[in-house]
């Protein structure tokens, strides 16, 4: 009976645990592998000073409505620096020129972000190729005059693979192009909002020849995003933010959402050990005149400890065991569970973590918990006095 | 000097707004091989002084010394093992521990004093039984036998240290006198053939007769000893 708060604390620690540290790793999982790892964009961190700030540093006046002298769009000289970046050891690299353009085909028109890529670079840095459902990316390099866009989007244009389109820039510049391939990454913002083509072609319609907006970087290892983006930013100058910097916000929210785990399930486990305490201090009052008797016969009170703590060792023992096996039935059933996440296309089975860790907290968190419970009626047992007990002569 | 236990003044008191006496001024010197019984009216105080001689309760002043030791040198952990290995107790009510059988009620002290290896306990602990007539009853549980076998399992456990004294408290006091011949037997050669001191409390006269010394107790206080 006192077993089963142990039991359900340890199982739903699992459960829960299970799933938060699976939807974490497949959180992450998700990024690492189809965000960039590092993207240097065409911003600095530090806006440059003015010209107006640098001739008049210390000036005691401000001057108002001074119009701040903008950088043009772009990496300036992006190709050495893409090579530059390209030597560096287990990095890969592209260069890619975004922009906004409008598709019109047959009366319908739709806005959508351009993205100029060199298929051979982008392959390296990103999983589009693994998401075309029709054509490849490499299809685009044999046609300067074809596009890429998502399933989605050429459904709602009732277009198909070898259709063209008209493409318009916001330069005025029109293009009919052909669609050579088509892509489903399950996330309905991109597959509705996105198109591909060749980094020459969006560099004309965008008007930006010889520029790059982003330098998108892949790593062997994604955990030294954030030394190698402060790397290159020293380099280059320009900022290079890592996928860690870029989404903080989200992993400071899983943060958040593991600290409530943890305190929802250690509140489990203290009802449970309230349990394992009430069990114990029963079984201490009953056995009084047991315990008087081993004192008596001269059992030292630390004996007796021992023996009410190994009971709640026991107790918590067991009731680890039990958990765990309930835990990782219910993380079985958890994992067969399917869900389809708002703004994704696809049901995908709920993300379970099956390491032996969280095993080894569990059962260990359980165990101290029971330790503690039957530490007071367990020092209780250790000052019973035998003379107490046998005047009350209870038979 | 074959003197194992002594008390010198010892009194009891129960503190308390109205403290209660429970014995006062012992003189008492128990040697090797007595047989002594403790006599004395129902509240007389027979239980506490067994309680005090056996290091269960400690004196509120005066001194106990057993086997040359003062006990009021010793902290509660060497009080329990001077228990474990000088002092036997047979009570009153048997106190055996009900869910161990017959044997390990016997082996307990002996596991936790560990002098002998494992297999001499054993040994030692089944020759104990069958001496007392109980080699039968080995494996049963306290609740399957009956009083006076209880007693004897109790007796066979109060030895089974080898301690120089046995504290009995009216170990015959639930038996029917056939039995409690058979008790009053035993503990009598535990005095006399083992050279163990035996301090039996109890109110039966056939007890007084068998014991070398018969200490009378009256309000706390011995009245008459000899
Ligand atoms: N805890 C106690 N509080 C108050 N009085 C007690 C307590 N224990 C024993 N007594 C009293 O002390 C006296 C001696 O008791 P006891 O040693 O058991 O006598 P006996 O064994 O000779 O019958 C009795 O009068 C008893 O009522
Ligand atoms: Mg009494």
């Amino acid at each position: 009976m006192s077993m089963l708060g142990i039991v359900l604390g340890v199982a739903f620690f699992l459960a829960i645990s299970a799933l938060m540290r699976g939807s974490e790793a497949d959180f992450i999982q998700r990024m690492i592998d189809s965000a960039p790892h590092i993207t240097v964009s065409d911003e600095y961190r530090h806006p440059p000073r003015q010209p107006a700030q640098l001739h008049f540093a210390d000036a005691a006046l401000t001057l108002h409505g001074l119009e701040p002298k903008t950088e043009t769009r772009g990496i300036r000289g992006y190709k050495q620096k893409l090579e530059w970046i390209a030597a560096l050891p287990g990095v890969r690299v592209a260069p890619v020129l975004t922009g906004q353009a409008i598709i019109t085909s047959a009366g319908r028109e739709r806005g959508v972000t351009m993205n100029g890529v060199v298929p051979r670079l982008m392959r390296g840095v990103s999983d589009i190729d693994d998401k075309m459902v029709e054509g490849t990316l490499e299809d685009l390099a044999a046609n300067p005059n074809g596009i890429i866009i998502g399933r989605k989007l050429a459904e709602k244009l009732f277009l198909r693979r070898g259709d063209n389109l008209t493409l318009a820039a916001p330069s005025g510049l029109v293009r009919t192009l052909k669609i050579i391939g088509l892509f489903e990454t399950g996330a309905n913002a991109i597959d509705e909002g996105h198109a591909y083509v060749l980094l020459k072609r969006a560099q004309t319609m965008l008007g930006r020849h010889d520029r790059a907006n982003r330098l998108v970087l892949q790593l062997d290892d994604p955990y030294r995003a954030r030394t190698v983006a402060a790397q290159i930013e020293a380099r280059v100058g320009y900022r290079a933010q890592s996928w860690q910097e870029a989404s903080e916000n989200i992993l400071s929210v899983l943060f958040v959402r593991n600290v409530i785990m943890y305190t929802v399930v250690s509140a489990i486990l203290v009802v449970a050990s309230f349990g394992i305490f009430n069990v114990i201090s029963t079984v201490v009052l009953e056995k009084r005149r047991d315990i008087a008797i081993l004192k008596s016969m001269g059992f030292r009170a630390r004996d007796l400890r021992r023996i009410f703590l190994a009971q709640g060792l026991v107790i918590g023992g067991l009731g680890s065991l039990a958990g765990c096996l309930a835990g990782l039935g219910l993380m079985r059933i958890l994992a067969g569970i399917q869900i389809r996440p708002p703004g994704m296309s696809q049901a995908i089975n709920l993300p379970v973590y099956w390491g032996a860790d969280q095993l080894a907290i569990a059962a260990g968190f359980a165990l101290l918990s029971a330790v503690a419970a039957a530490w007071l009626p367990a020092r209780k047992a250790g000052a019973v006095h035998p003379v107490d007990i046998l005047r009350g002569g209870m038979a | 000097m074959s003197e194992v236990l002594r008390a010198a003044g010892v009194s009891r008191v129960l503190p308390g707004p109205a403290p209660v006496t429970l014995v006062r001024d012992i003189e008492l010197s128990i040697r090797r091989g007595e047989f002594v019984s403790i006599q004395g009216p129902s509240g007389s105080g027979k239980s506490s002084l067994l309680y005090l001689l056996g290091l269960l309760d400690a004196p509120s002043s005066g001194r106990i010394w057993l086997d040359g030791i003062d006990t009021a040198t010793l902290d509660d952990d060497q009080l329990a093992a001077a228990r474990l290995a000088k002092l036997g107790f047979v009570f009153q009510f048997h106190f055996l521990l009900a869910e161990f059988s017959v044997l390990d009620n016997v082996l307990l002290p002996m596991d936790r004093l560990g002098r002998l290896p494992p297999p001499a306990r054993r040994e030692r602990a089944e020759a104990l039984l069958a001496g007392l007539g109980l080699g039968d009853y080995l494996h049963r549980t306290p609740d399957r036998l009956s009083g006076g076998q209880r007693q004897r399992v109790a007796i066979a456990r109060a030895l089974a240290n080898e301690p120089l004294v046995v504290l009995a408290d009216e170990p015959p006091g639930n038996l029917d006198s056939a039995a409690g011949a058979v008790v009053r037997e035993l503990l009598s050669e535990i005095a006399h053939r083992d050279g163990r001191a035996v301090v039996a409390v109890t109110h039966d006269p056939a007890f007084a007769r068998t014991g070398d010394r018969v200490i009378h107790l009256i309000d706390g206080r011995i009245t008459r000893d000899g």
